[in-house]
């Protein structure tokens, strides 16, 4: 798909401004906490991380609402969110997150996630739009890989 | 002297000579060793100063001044340590059941989980608390509940440690009146509650309000237990999630320490002898792969805490001057990554925390990266204390490593780096200052950017995770899941106490608490007592002191 149609396709934006940065913009991600738990560990390290890999990286805190989240993505205007939770509550809020941003009209917006998630609940996530789930261990490298391959996705889209 | 100045001219030659030339057969692995807090570590350790000149005022014997070698004189040879696993998940019902279940196995004390609503004072039927009830640990909605959750559990036998801290004086008030139903009285209960916030803040998260009326919440549970329950621990201070955020071994005790300082200075300003209520203060730290590191960790904090509190607060009673820890193992060091593997990294740990001194032990269950815990995985985690304990012969004698060049080395390292940390944070005026400038927090994360680099770069080996990996088939580990129902359950049980309880009287209690709140110079703890009493919930509780307090906001550091 070309540059224009891609252009024209957006909604979210205004769309002059959408298209010009676009182009040359660094990746913006947001790195969010939903629920109640206060482990954030994971969530500063990757924050930070991604941040010396050269993206735009914001963080939002501890206990945030999908509502938030959603509401700061949307003006953040970030083209990831990785949501990290470790308290077991993500079979529930991580969806909550891609409906919101589906509701919205920004479902570009792509969404990951990490934390303590037990394997077998990866392919429920993944039905609900969570495109990667990144479990303890994982190198950086993975996380920045799946960012770089995913944006690339977007632009031949 | 003289064979001091020996000994040092031996280990000179011995340094250019053998191990020159052992080196340049077998050049040692690191250019430089250093322990997980980045003390350097030498080829060997060798007596550096007579230690006869020096024992009496760094080491002494156990259970005397400064209490390095351990709080009691004779430590696991009387009385092994309290072997104490953190359970509860889903309903009150669940959660009595596994308690139940670890008592007869063996174990000798409880430890309450509790799940976030509870913690932040949500109720279950809250819109926040969605997908949280019962996740991280039991659900506590009001008395109610308490009473389920302890029920046949003979609370004049066994002693509770409950890990609850922005609403420790709702539980505590719950725990009393279970009490008073099995005719126990409150100043025979045993039991810790952790009511630390400052860690909350830079580690945790479950703070709700902010630090001034947080500490008098706090200064007021020690006041009202040094009059009614003597018996109890008023305070967990916890270096353990300080550790679990990314802090080394060092910042572990010295920001634990600062944050201990406080506690003590605010119940002093608030009038209290610092010999009332200094003996029922404990703590509670974390064991780290690091063996001797860790050890000489426990060592260096006792020796710390005796100086702090007789030297800076002038206690007087050496029972104020002993610290008194609980230990779990490092939680952060599992791996999702053959996750067997853990039961050895939870073994040294153990370890650790034995040779350390401590009172009270939880071990990490093997499967504590993927989910909750089986009970099969908790089994196996208390069976390795209870190896420790039974088989390996080393709580057999006191302080086994004490006079180790190595750990005497560290220990002496180690307390001469928190010391310089405690200076540091005075100067800035208190840990309150430290905590509110985000120092605390930068300093927690950078060790856990620098740690978490080391990982990803090889430098540091975790074995299946960067090195010594292999294809897993999909994990067939039982976990146990908290099912979504029991938010429906635990909401339907809290509609109906709410149908049968006194609401006007809830009303007035709640009220009265209020007023309470509204006045500095008052006890919250008995106003709580009574509206607990009456079945008010514990976030009909928290919106009142929310509405006085207010609430704490996240300063973001990253």
């Amino acid at each position: 798909m070309g540059y224009l149609e891609k252009f024209l396709g957006n909604t979210r934006k205004t769309l002059l401004y959408r298209g010009i940065r676009e182009m040359n913009k660094k990746v913006r991600i947001l790195i969010a906490k939903p629920g109640l738990d206060g482990h954030d560990r994971g969530a500063k390290y990757i924050a930070r991380a991604l941040k010396d890999a050269g993206y735009e990286v914001i963080y939002t805190g501890i206990r945030q609402t999908p509502e938030a989240i959603v509401k700061t993505a949307i003006q953040e205007d970030v083209d990831f969110i990785g949501l990290s939770l470790l308290s077991g509550a993500h079979n529930e809020l991580f969806p909550r997150v891609t409906e919101l941003l589906k509701k919205h009209g920004a479902e570009d917006i792509i969404v990951f996630g990490g934390g303590i998630i037990p394997e077998e609940d990866i392919p429920f996530l993944k039905s609900k739009g969570i495109k990667a789930i990144f479990t303890p261990g994982t190198p950086i490298r993975d996380v920045i890989d799946f960012i770089e391959s995913q944006k690339e996705a977007k632009n031949n889209e | 002297m003289a064979k001091e100045n020996d000994i040092k001219k031996h280990y000179q030659n011995w340094k250019n000579h053998t191990v020159a030339k052992g080196t340049s057969r077998f050049p040692e692995r690191k250019k430089n060793f250093k322990t997980t807090s980045g003390i350097p570590i030498d080829t060997t350790y060798f007596p550096r100063e007579d230690p006869r000149e020096t024992y009496l005022e760094k080491l002494s014997f156990p259970g005397t001044y400064p209490f390095t070698r351990g709080i009691q004189p004779t430590m696991y040879r009387s009385r092994l340590w309290t072997m104490r696993q953190y359970a509860g998940f889903g309903t009150a019902e669940e959660s009595n059941k596994r308690y139940k279940y670890l008592l007869q196995q063996g174990q000798t004390g409880l430890s309450i989980a509790f799940d976030l609503p509870t913690q932040l004072g949500y109720d279950s039927d809250d819109p926040r608390s969605e997908g949280e009830v019962g996740k991280v640990g039991v659900a506590i909605d009001t008395l109610k509940d308490m009473e389920i959750l302890l029920d046949g559990i003979p609370l004049d036998k066994v002693s509770t440690s409950m890990t609850i801290n922005a609403p420790a004086a709702i539980l505590l008030a719950m725990y009393i009146l279970v009490g008073e139903k099995q005719n126990v009285p409150r100043e025979k209960l045993r039991g810790t509650i952790q009511n630390d916030i400052l860690k909350e803040y830079v580690a945790r998260g479950t703070y709700i309000f902010p630090p001034k009326p947080s500490l008098r919440i706090i200064t007021n549970i020690f006041e009202f237990c040094s009059k009614e329950m003597p018996n109890w621990n008023t305070i967990s201070i916890s270096g353990y999630h300080i550790r679990e955020a990314g802090a080394n071994a060092i910042q572990e005790i010295a920001f634990t320490m600062a944050n201990a300082i406080e506690y003590v200075k605010s119940a002093i300003s608030a009038g209290l002898d610092v010999d009332t209520f200094a003996g029922r203060l404990s703590f509670f730290f974390n064991a780290h792969n690091d063996l001797f590191e860790e050890v000489a960790k426990f060592r260096a904090a006792r020796r710390v805490w005796a100086k702090i509190m007789k030297e800076k607060f002038g206690a007087k009673n050496p029972r104020s001057m002993m610290l008194r820890f609980h230990t779990q193992t490092a939680g952060s060091t599992l791996t999702a990554q053959q996750p067997d593997n853990n039961v050895i990294r939870v073994t040294i740990q153990t370890l650790a925390a034995v040779l350390g001194g401590t009172q009270s032990l939880h071990t990490n269950s093997k499967d504590e990266a993927l989910g909750l815990p089986s009970e099969e995985s908790v089994r196996i985690a208390l069976r390795t204390q209870q190896i420790v304990a039974h088989e390996s012969g080393v709580a057999n004698t006191v302080d086994p490593l004490g006079g180790s060049y190595y750990i005497e080395y560290l220990t002496d390292e180690i307390e001469k780096r928190v010391w310089d940390y405690l200076t540091k944070i005075e100067k800035m005026g208190g840990v309150i200052k430290a905590i509110e400038s985000g120092f605390i927090q930068k300093e927690i994360q950078d060790s856990a950017f620098e740690y978490q680099k080391e990982v990803e770069s090889g430098e540091r080996i975790i074995v299946g995770v960067n090195k010594f990996r292999i294809e897993e088939e999909p994990k067939d580990l039982e976990i146990l899941k908290v099912k979504p129902e029991v938010r429906i359950k635990q909401i339907e049980k809290l509609q109906e106490v709410k149908k049968n309880r006194n609401n006007s009287a809830v009303e007035e209690k709640l009220k009265q608490l209020k007023a309470c709140a509204e006045n500095e110079n008052k006890n919250l703890m008995p106003p709580i007592i009574e509206a607990v009493k009456e079945y008010a919930t514990i976030g009909e509780i928290c919106g009142v002191l929310r509405e006085v307090f207010g609430e704490y906001k996240e300063n973001i550091v990253i």
